[in-house]
């Protein structure tokens, strides 16, 4: 784990290997506990969120019919941004993990599911779920770094690009979903290795722009003109939804990896990673958000972004019943459980963000300020 | 869920060009995902139902009633149909008989399930499932009826729960004025079905019924049908019941040259002794597990998370096929390994197939 070894303090320096394969066993069996107690209760939560995210989102855009009305532009355009919140965070994210298809519900399952968002479902799958996961916070795998235009980390070097990096990804907030469909193409990677005319490359493209004809037929063309004479009404309400759905999730995911006191680890720190091991890294690669149960499930429940990662196939409403199991074991171990409140996060993963868009002081690594300790890569594609 | 429905080719009606609209508004949903909130009984909606009744007909069997969705294309008696039914969140599909007659006038369809010891879905069935629980259904299926023109001379042997379609048979007057013999199995006069029912028709002379009750009696041995029924191998003769009955039923009349006038039905398949198993990849889905060669790959992969088609979960109705791209399966019932080189697609029924090596299966 050399990236964490570059610390002042290591922060898993106590832990003999075979405390890390006890830590991995105990958090098995919290897994284990879960599982065997999956049933009725989860399938009912499920189809109520579902239920509920239809039918606000049908009320909505019937209410956006009249949005020339000031009041219904403010009900139909708050109702639509929260539905739309809900289908990608709570209801998507999690349907496309997997932590449905226990039920056997063709009707919800990572295999059949295709989300509000511009990436198609098929796409988003490798690159969150197989890439991201898989490689959580592990520097040059979990595969992004700001697209190259973004510096993230202490250990990439300093270009005068990285200045204007507060604004990208200021933009990339604003069209994050956008982002994430160029994330899971690969576009940069691609575009730079002249690889944009291989069939494979292609195939995937034409999926994006299906998607995206299909969500801007729907948002912008449709049912503005459904709406009539509230045509332009509505055409401003759905971007507006859209743009408060992209914010908020590209918010919620900056939590997750970014903020201070989240840990990223080499490549050579994962060769022959032991199940403990896999499980250390995500205990210390992720960060939670505090906050109320609305607000849990308004992120997706991502702001157990520590309970997911270290489960992330687990039905996304019992995050939250095992996290004081989880966090007892953090305190038993002797690792730090970063957590706080959104505001706090958020703005401890900009002001990452800003620091690093500048160069770094002439100061050697060793004495660093507190909060300088290595960061870890973002992850764009994590809604 | 998907917005890749298949086109009808031809011209489009008004109701399609509307629906085509609608699937730009409601996409990456179908309009169907949304009426299903408020209609999913409707017509056109994937076929399910909506349990109106649970009566219990003895201490662990129930018949189940169940208003189906407008399209239920309804049933001939003897026919069985296909109940998906969620049981702790997980939904399971078995097979159970109709006893109702077809076409009710409020349009209502029953099933009568005995609980059977670890059976998940027949013991949710029989004590937990509660009136208003949606459930999905298929059409009805199934050859174990009566010919067009009833036989003169029937027998009917069941035992426990494998006189429901028999009952489906009797209530529907589907056996017309034949003479007909029934002779059932059940632990005691308690554990019998529609006891009353039955007793009542057999009172009425609309058939002869003999009760044979195992605790005290003993089971049925095939021969001593030669006494209850002395002219059981000249009638037409359908058989449902336990796998132990039927083999023995099915050997009786074919050693005797009559294998023709025997009709069986069974709700379990016949498995013999399992081989080895091997290591199951199920291909799209990228899930790979190790099966034993006793587990149905069904089973195996519906453990695993994989979406699985699925039927009768007996090998009859083939609901369950899938391609099998290498590998070697073995047929539960039989034994029969099926194997399978890279580049071919070897279609097996996952219900009855277990695996007999490393298998890679197109899912």
């Amino acid at each position: 784990m050399t990236a964490i070894q570059k610390k002042p303090v290591n922060p898993i320096a106590h832990l003999t290997a075979e405390d890390i394969e006890t830590l991995g066993r105990e958090l098995d069996a919290i897994r284990d506990r879960v599982i065997a107690s999956r049933g009725e209760r989860d399938a009912a939560y499920i189809r109520r969120v579902i239920s509920t995210q239809r039918r606000l989102e049908l009320g909505s855009r019937a209410v956006l019919l009249f949005s020339l009305f000031p009041p219904a532009w403010l009900v139909g355009t708050a109702g639509l941004a929260v539905a739309k919140i809900l289908e990608n965070m709570e209801i998507g994210h999690n349907v496309l993990h997997g932590q449905w298809d226990w039920m056997r519900d063709p009707k919800i399952h990572s295999t059949t599911w295709e989300w509000d968002h511009v990436s198609p479902a098929e796409q988003w799958k490798h690159s969150h779920n197989e890439l991201h996961h898989t490689y959580t916070n592990v520097l040059g795998r979990d595969n992004d770094l700001g697209y190259g235009i973004m510096r993230v980390d202490e250990d990439q070097r300093w270009h005068p690009i990285h200045l204007g990096q507060p604004l990208w990804n200021l933009i990339n907030a604003c069209f994050f979903e956008y982002g994430i469909a160029a994330y899971d193409l690969e576009l940069g990677r691609n575009l730079r290795k002249g690889r944009h005319k291989a069939p494979e490359f292609r195939a995937r493209a034409r999926a994006v722009g299906r998607k995206i004809r299909r969500q801007f037929l729907k948002d912008y063309i449709v049912h503005p003109l459904l709406s009539g004479p509230s045509f332009l009404s509505t055409l401003a309400a759905t971007f507006t939804a859209n743009l408060i759905r992209n914010l908020w999730s590209h918010s919620v995911i900056m939590c997750g990896h970014f903020p201070e006191g989240v840990e990223t680890f080499e490549k050579t720190s994962i060769e022959g990673e032991t199940r403990g091991e896999w499980y250390l890294r995500q205990m210390l690669g992720s960060a939670n958000i505090s906050g109320s149960r609305l607000m849990h499930i308004m992120t997706g429940n991502l702001s157990f972004q520590i309970e997911h990662h270290l489960f992330p196939d687990l039905p996304s409403n019992r995050y939250q019943e095992i996290a004081p199991q989880v966090r007892a074991l953090f305190a038993k171990y002797g690792l730090t459980y970063t957590t706080g409140p959104l505001p706090k996060q958020v703005a401890s993963a900009w002001w990452k963000v800003i620091r690093l868009s500048l160069p770094d002081r002439a100061t050697p690594a060793a004495s660093r300020p507190a909060d300088d300790l290595p960061t870890p890569t973002p992850a764009l594609a994590e809604v | 869920m998907t917005t890749t429905v298949p086109r009808p080719s031809g011209k489009l009606t008004v109701r399609d060009r509307l629906f085509r609209l609608a699937e730009t508004v409601t996409t990456p949903l179908l309009p169907e995902d949304y009426l299903d909130l408020v209609a999913p009984l409707r017509s056109g909606a994937a076929l399910r139902g909506r349990i109106v009744d649970v009566r219990p007909e003895t201490r662990d069997a129930a018949t189940v009633t169940i208003r189906p969705g407008r399209g239920w294309r309804g049933h001939t008696p003897g026919q069985y149909v296909r109940l998906g039914v969620d049981v702790d969140g997980v939904r399971q599909w078995r097979a159970y008989s109709l006893t109702s007659v077809p076409g009710r006038r409020d349009g209502l369809i029953s099933v009568t399930v005995k609980a059977i010891p670890d059976g998940r879905v027949s013991n949710h069935l029989v004590r937990r499932a509660t009136p208003g629980t949606l459930v999905q259904l298929d059409q009805a299926q199934g050859d174990f009826v009566q010919p067009a023109t009833a036989p003169e001379r029937i027998l009917f042997v069941t035992a426990g729960s494998g006189v429901t379609p028999v009952m489906g048979m009797l209530r529907a007057g589907a056996t017309g004025s034949a003479d007909v013999v029934l002779v059932h199995s059940a632990p005691t006069p308690a554990d019998v079905v529609f006891a009353d029912e039955l007793r009542g028709l057999a009172r009425q002379g609309a058939i002869r019924l003999v009760e044979r009750h195992t605790d005290t009696d003993g089971v049925l041995g095939v021969a001593e049908l030669a006494d209850l029924v002395p002219d059981h191998l000249d009638r037409q003769t359908w058989a449902c019941g336990p796998v132990g009955l039927l083999d023995a039923v099915e050997a009786h009349w074919a050693g005797h040259g009559v294998a023709d006038r025997l009709h069986t039905e069974r709700f379990r398949p016949t498995v013999i002794s399992p081989g080895a198993g091997g290591t199951v990849t199920f291909t799209r889905a990228g899930v790979t597990v190790g099966a034993d060669g006793g587990t149905a790959l069904l089973d195996v992969g519906e453990d695993a998370g994989v979406l699985m088609p699925s039927g009768c979960r007996m090998g009859i109705c083939f609901g369950c096929v899938v391609p099998l791209r290498q590998g070697a399966v073995r047929d539960l019932r039989n034994g029969d390994v099926t194997t399978a080189v890279p580049g071919d697609g070897v279609l097996i029924q996952t219900c009855v197939s277990a695996a007999a090596g490393t298998c890679d299966i197109d899912l």
